[in-house]
C-alpha cells in the first residue's frame, strides 16, 4: 500500500518528460518501479510527481550501431537483456548479470537504467557496465551529455545524474576480436542482491597472452569499482592459472570493503578475490574461444 | 487525482477510475473483486500476487494500476477456458502441489509464463523459475512435480493438435 498522494504522468516524448520533471517540486522518473515503489511503500521516498517513461518507445530498444557499439535503451528490462541474442554473443557478462537479478518477476519489470540510476551498491548490472567501459547518455533541460561509467557511480544511491536528468541509453563500445567476458556473483541468500559480484572482460592475443583485462566489482564497497591493480597484474601474462590467481588476489587492493550481517569486511575482501579469479578464468577461456 | 484507465483483464476490457497510488493488486482485488490474486507480503518478496502483464509474470503489488493502462492482465481466474482447467491447474491438483493454497495462484501464473518459453524444462530450470514465489507449506517438491507434469501435458496436447491438423 502506498499512503501518500502523488500525481502521475506518462508523457510520450523525452522532452515532455524532462519538462514535467522540471515543473515538479521533487518529481521522480518511474521506470520498472522495482526499487522506487518498495521505497514509496515504506515512506522512504515521497515524490510529489511520478513521470512514467514507459510510453517513450525509443528508450526500450536494444540495437547495434554501424561501428559495433551496442546501445541498450534505459527501459530494456533485465529479462529482455538476458534474452537478447546480440548481448549474449557480444556482452556475455551483461547478459549474465541481468539473468542474475532477483527473480523472474523482478526481471520482467526492472530496467537497466533504473538499476544504474538507483545505484544500490549491491546491484548487479553496474559491474559489467563498468567493465565494458559503457557510456551513460543522459538528457536534461540543457541537452545531451555522455557520462563514462567510471564517473557515474558516486556513493550508495548517488550518481553523476543531475536532478531532472534522464538516463536515455547505455552505450557499450564494440569489443575487439578474441574478447571474452563473464559475470559471477555470490548472492545474498534472502535478498538475492550481490554480496559480491565480479564482471571480467578479457582480450587475448593470437598466442593466448592477455592483451587487456577489465574487472568491475559490485556489492563489495560503497560504490561499484574497477579492480585496476588486478587488471594491471594480469595484462601481458600468459593468463594461466598462476597468473590469474596472482592478479585476483589484488582485486580488492586499495578498497574499503563493506561489513554487514551478510558478510564481514574481511570476508567480502576474500570473496572479491575468489570471484575475480573465477570470472577471469571464464572470461579468458571465452576470449580464446 | 483519480484518472481513468482501461485494462484488459482476463480478456475483458475494463475502464475504471483509479488513484495514482493504487496498486494493480488493489485494483484487481478491491475494485474488480478478483480475489484469487493474493497479497502475502506487500514487500515484493513472496510472489503470491503474481499475474501476467502483457504475458510476463509480474508481482501485482509492485506495479501501479495506472502503469497498466492499455495493458493485458491475466489473473488465476483467467486460466481456465470454457469451463476446462488449464493444464497447470490440473497438474497442481493431481500432483498435490498445494496444502493451504495461499501461494498457489502466484505459482501457477509464474509457471504459465515459464512454460510458454521453455516447453520441456529440467528440474533445475523449474526450481530456478520459481525463485520469486515462496511457499510455506509444501517444501516445493510437489510444485516442481506439477510443473514438470504440466509441461508434459501441454507438449502432448500440442502434438495431438498437430496430428489432428495433419489428418485434416
Ligand atoms: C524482490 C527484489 C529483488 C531484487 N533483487 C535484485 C538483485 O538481485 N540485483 C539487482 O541488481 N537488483 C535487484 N533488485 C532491484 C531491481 O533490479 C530494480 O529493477 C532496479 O534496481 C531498479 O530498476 P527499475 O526499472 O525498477 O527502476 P525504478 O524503481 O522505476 O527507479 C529506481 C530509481 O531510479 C530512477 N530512475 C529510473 N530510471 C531512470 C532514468 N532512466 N533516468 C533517471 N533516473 C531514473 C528513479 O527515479 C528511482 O529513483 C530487486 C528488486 C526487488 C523488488
Ligand atoms: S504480495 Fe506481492 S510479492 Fe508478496
Ligand atoms: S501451499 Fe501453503 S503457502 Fe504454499
Amino acid at each position: 500500500m502506498i499512503t501518500h498522494p502523488f500525481s502521475y504522468q506518462a508523457p510520450s516524448t523525452i522532452e515532455e518528460a524532462i519538462a514535467t520533471l522540471g515543473r515538479s517540486r521533487d518529481g521522480k522518473v518511474l521506470a520498472g518501479g522495482h526499487s522506487l515503489l518498495p521505497l514509496m511503500k515504506l515512506g522512504l521516498a515521497q515524490p510529489d510527481t511520478l513521470v512514467d517513461i514507459r510510453k517513450i518507445a525509443s528508450l526500450r530498444d536494444i540495437r547495434a550501431e554501424a561501428d559495433g557499439t551496442i546501445v541498450v535503451g534505459t527501459l530494456a528490462t533485465h529479462r529482455s537483456i538476458a534474452e537478447d541474442r546480440t548481448i549474449g554473443a557480444k556482452l556475455a557478462a551483461l547478459a549474465e548479470a541481468a539473468a542474475a537479478v532477483g527473480d523472474p518477476q523482478v526481471r520482467s519489470r526492472g530496467t537497466i537504467g533504473g538499476s544504474l540510476a538507483h545505484a544500490d551498491p549491491a546491484a548487479d548490472e553496474p559491474a559489467p557496465t563498468l567493465a565494458f567501459d559503457a557510456i551513460i547518455r543522459a538528457i536534461g533541460s540543457k541537452g545531451k551529455r555522455d557520462i563514462p561509467a567510471r564517473e557515474f557511480f558516486k556513493a550508495p544511491f548517488e550518481t553523476a545524474l543531475a536532478p531532472g536528468e534522464i538516463a536515455a541509453e547505455i552505450r557499450f563500445p564494440a569489443q575487439p576480436g578474441r574478447t571474452g567476458s563473464a559475470y559471477l556473483k555470490f548472492r545474498h541468500p534472502a535478498s538475492r542482491f550481490a554480496v559480491v559480484g565480479v564482471a571480467a572482460v578479457v582480450t587475448a592475443k593470437a598466442d593466448g597472452t592477455i592483451e587487456r583485462a577489465a574487472i568491475g566489482v559490485t556489492g563489495a564497497a560503497e560504490a561499484p569499482f574497477r579492480a585496476t591493480a588486478a587488471e594491471r597484474a594480469i595484462t601481458g601474462t600468459k593468463g594461466d592459472a598462476k597468473a590469474i590467481a596472482a592478479a585476483a588476489a589484488k582485486a580488492a587492493e586499495g578498497m574499503t570493503t563493506l561489513s554487514d550481517l551478510a558478510a564481514s569486511s574481511e570476508y567480502r575482501r576474500h570473496l572479491v578475490s575468489v570471484y575475480a579469479k573465477r570470472a577471469l578464468e571464464r572470461a579468458t577461456q571465452r576470449a580464446r574461444g | 487525482m483519480a484518472q481513468a484507465i482501461t485494462v484488459t483483464v482476463n480478456g475483458t476490457k475494463r475502464t475504471k477510475d483509479v488513484e495514482p497510488s493504487q496498486l494493480l493488486v488493489e485494483l484487481l482485488r478491491d475494485t474488480l473483486g478478483l480475489t484469487g490474486t493474493h497479497v502475502g507480503c506487500d514487500t515484493s518478496q513472496c510472489g503470491a500476487c503474481t499475474v501476467l502483464v502483457d504475458g510476463r509474470a509480474t508481482k501485482s503489488c509492485t506495479i501501479l494500476a495506472v502503469q497498466t493502462d492499455g495493458a493485458e492482465v491475466v489473473t488465476v481466474e483467467g486460466l481456465a477456458k470454457n469451463g476446462e482447467l488449464h493444464p497447470v491447474q490440473r497438474a497442481f491438483a493431481s500432483e498435490h502441489a498445494l496444502q493451504c493454497g495461499f501461494c498457489t495462484p502466484g505459482l501457477m501464473i509464474t509457471a504459465v509464463d515459464f512454460l510458454a518459453r521453455n516447453a520441456s524444462p529440467s528440474d533445475a530450470e523449474i526450481r530456478h523459475a520459481i525463485e520469486g514465489n515462496l511457499c510455506r507449506c509444501t517444501g516445493y517438491h510437489n510444485i516442481v512435480n506439477a510443473i514438470r507434469s504440466a509441461a508434459a501435458m501441454m507438449t502432448m496436447s500440442a502434438q495431438s493438435k498437430v496430428a489432428a491438423e495433419v489428418k485434416r
